[in-house]
């Protein structure tokens, strides 16, 4: 009843003060738009660890470059998507980021759901930043696909050439997971065999997941090799080390990064000790720049990033540096930049290292073979650019 | 030889922690008609509390016994009170499907709260190898054996010499006839739930050096004791027991005889066959249910 009397100055008092409101809750809404872009990684499932890693390292670049005014002045709005290691979750989840409205994607990690999903980011003309590995996924002529690490077709070949003119191997087993990850870096070392007249003395195949190394360790005792290659996903790395030093394995371990990356060396303990490979990005390589982006890492999420991390920061950087080059956040003119593109620390600071990337969207960057030595990687060789 | 002991000795290691789960299996069959289908997440979540209590501050002997406390607690008392004992009235598929959910749970629960990555997990045993016959055998598969045979052997004591042991076979061959005769049948049922919570435990404690900690064990767990439980005889401890150890064996000899791709088929392999030719299991019985 007392709505109904209220008097004409009561009612305007009363739209004067809904107006206010109004104008002050517009006032909140951010004045610049926002350059999406979509996190799409392994959360779950078998590739948690490298996926939660790029994912982190993606989101601590996007962060400080947000504090430092974004990208064309504009922020960065990161979407994260949760591929669950399932290619056609993945694949899901890609076409989800591309109808949210997304710039680039980054990841996702696992090579078997990017041979997937980067046909759907393909056919939207989106550019992605994976951190894959396999070789297939530069060898498909996709415009819009570039790498944050090497292919397994780039980081091998150095590895093959320092175990046969640094380490005298002639007989090596090849211990590999029978996935398109494993599949790219198995069929990657045996051309990289022949080329060195390397005898493959045991080939095992193991499963993604796979928990129990024992029977494989077993295997690999009766051979007769000078080393073994193993090409196996972080986890199943650390399972398989402790294993092999639960039964006294001396045969040297070499691999890739995801051998004696830090993730492993932190799963696997004292187990890790001696293992040895080729890594294209280390946080223990003593560049300042990495140095420096590895503490600001550590003391933001409480662990020591791996690779993986540093991967997914620098293809922030990466993202920024190429979109302020061709200035404009367009999908299209990004990806058009990237090919033959070289970016050096100095112009780009972010990216940590120089690098380059060819008309595939391969990348080409030096790198480095080390030995895990009292839990840290020291690094023996750097090993030049291919 | 050599090789063929090697692989004998992982097996049985193995194999013994997938006993542990497989008697937890049959015990709560046995004392409440539940198939708990979240047997591998009670393995798997006990590490996770271990951890915890590391991370408090706890060394690890206190810690795993923060552990065992905590599943006594949860996957013994609550699991009987807030899952077995609302469901089991409405039969026995609906207690099934609530525990398929409850190991869902648990599974994202740790992924959300301890994260989806593997953590390490301290070993109870000295990294040592032993050399015997040209196999080398490490300390922690010898402490797994000894550790997985001494708990199922003192259970079977328990409930062979003891009073409460006893008087938890009648609850479970007879619980109307037992009450009768004086036997708290609830209290009985309540000590089944705390033996698996405890079995638990233990297996968790011994794999997940192996395994590594992880949210996600509980899937492959859970599958190769249920198998391991039927393969030996749903309605035995010792069945479950020789079950278990057969696949651990199993699956090493054809990892590495046969085809390590199929090394994960052969458990099942196994299962066929001996649903078509012994139902009951390798040293279940046909009827009547011992615990």
């Amino acid at each position: 009843m007392q709505n109904r009397i209220r008097t004409r100055e009561e009612r305007n008092a009363m739209i004067r003060t809904l107006t206010a409101a109004a104008a002050l809750a517009l006032a909140a809404v951010p004045a610049l738009a926002e350059l999406k872009i979509g996190s799409i990684v392994e959360l779950s499932g078998p590739g948690a660890a490298a996926g939660t890693n790029f994912r982190d390292g993606v989101r601590m670049g996007f962060e400080e470059i947000n504090a430092a005014g974004g990208v064309l002045g504009e922020p960065v709005a990161i979407t994260e998507y949760d591929s669950q290691t399932d290619p056609q979750v993945s694949r899901a989840m890609v076409q989800k980021a591309i109808d949210d409205g997304v710039v680039a994607i980054t990841g996702t990690v696992f090579s078997s759901s990017t041979v997937v999903n980067m046909l759907v980011a393909k056919q939207a003309g989106i550019p992605q930043f994976t951190g894959s590995e396999a070789p297939s996924i530069t060898g498909m002529g996709n415009p819009y696909i570039f790498r944050t690490a090497f292919g397994s077709q780039k980081g091998v070949p150095k590895m093959a050439k320092y175990m046969a003119e640094e380490m005298g191997v002639k007989k090596v087993a090849v211990v590999w997971a029978n996935t398109e990850f494993g599949k790219g870096g198995h069929e990657s070392f045996l051309k990289e065999a022949e080329a060195h007249g390397f005898e493959i003395v045991a080939d095992l195949p193991t499963e993604q997941a796979q928990t129990d190394f024992s029977a494989d360790v077993v295997k690999l005792k009766g051979i007769q090799a000078d080393a073994a290659f193993v090409y196996l996903t972080e986890e199943e790395s650390a399972r398989f080390l402790r294993e092999a030093r639960k039964q006294g394995v001396t045969l040297p371990l070499v691999g890739e990064t995801t051998l004696i990356g830090h993730k492993v060396i932190e799963l696997a303990g004292d187990a890790a000790n001696g293992a040895m490979g080729h890594v294209g990005l280390t946080p223990d390589a003593n560049i300042p720049a990495m140095t420096e982006m590895v503490e600001k890492f550590r003391a933001k999420f409480n662990y020591t990033p791996d690779h993986n991390a540093i991967k997914g920061y620098t293809a922030a950087y990466t993202l920024k540096c190429v979109a302020e080059m061709v200035g404009e956040a367009d999908s299209q003119a990004i990806a058009d930049k990237m090919h033959g593109l070289t970016l050096t620390v100095a112009e780009c600071p972010g990216v940590l290292m120089d690098v380059s990337w060819d008309e595939t969207g391969e990348m080409s960057r030096e790198s480095f073979f080390v030995e895990v030595q009292d839990g840290k990687q020291v690094v023996k060789a750097i090993l030049p650019p291919n | 030889m050599a090789e063929l002991i090697q692989i004998l000795i992982s097996g049985l290691a193995a194999g013994s922690i997938y006993a542990l789960a497989a008697v937890g299996f049959t015990l709560l069959w046995q004392a409440s008609q539940t198939i708990n289908f979240a047997q591998g997440e009670f393995v798997m979540l006990p590490a996770f509390f271990v951890l915890v209590g590391m991370g408090l501050g706890l060394p690890m002997w206190p810690a795993i016994g923060f552990s065992l406390l905590l599943s006594l607690l949860i996957l013994g008392v609550a699991f009987k009170k807030l899952v077995v004992e609302p469901m089991l009235p409405h039969g026995t598929l609906p207690l099934v499907i609530a525990t398929i959910a409850l190991g869902l749970l648990m599974k994202e629960s740790v992924k959300e709260f301890y994260g989806a990555t593997a953590q390490p997990f301290p070993a109870i045993f000295p990294q040592k190898v032993y050399h015997f016959a040209g196999a080398s055998v490490s300390a922690q598969d010898i402490g797994n054996l000894i550790v997985s045979m001494l708990a199922i052997g003192g259970l079977q004591l328990f409930l062979n010499r003891t009073r409460t042991g006893r008087c938890m076979q009648a609850s479970a061959q007879n619980p109307a006839v037992a009450e009768i005769l004086g036997v708290d049948v609830k209290r009985m049922v309540m000590y089944t739930f705390l033996i698996n919570a405890a079995l638990a435990t233990i297996a968790s404690v011994l794999i997940s050096p192996i395994y590594l900690a992880k949210f996600s064990n509980g899937e492959t767990l859970g599958l190769v004791a249920f198998i391991a439980a039927i393969v030996g005889g749903f309605n035995q401890i010792r069945g479950a027991l020789v079950g278990g150890l057969l696949i651990g064996v199993i699956d090493n000899l054809s990892a590495v005889y046969v085809s390590a791709e199929y090394r994960s088929a052969m458990p099942l392999i196994l299962l066929i066959a001996i649903i078509l030719l012994r139902p009951q299991g390798l040293l279940g019985t046909k009827e009547g249910r011992a615990v």
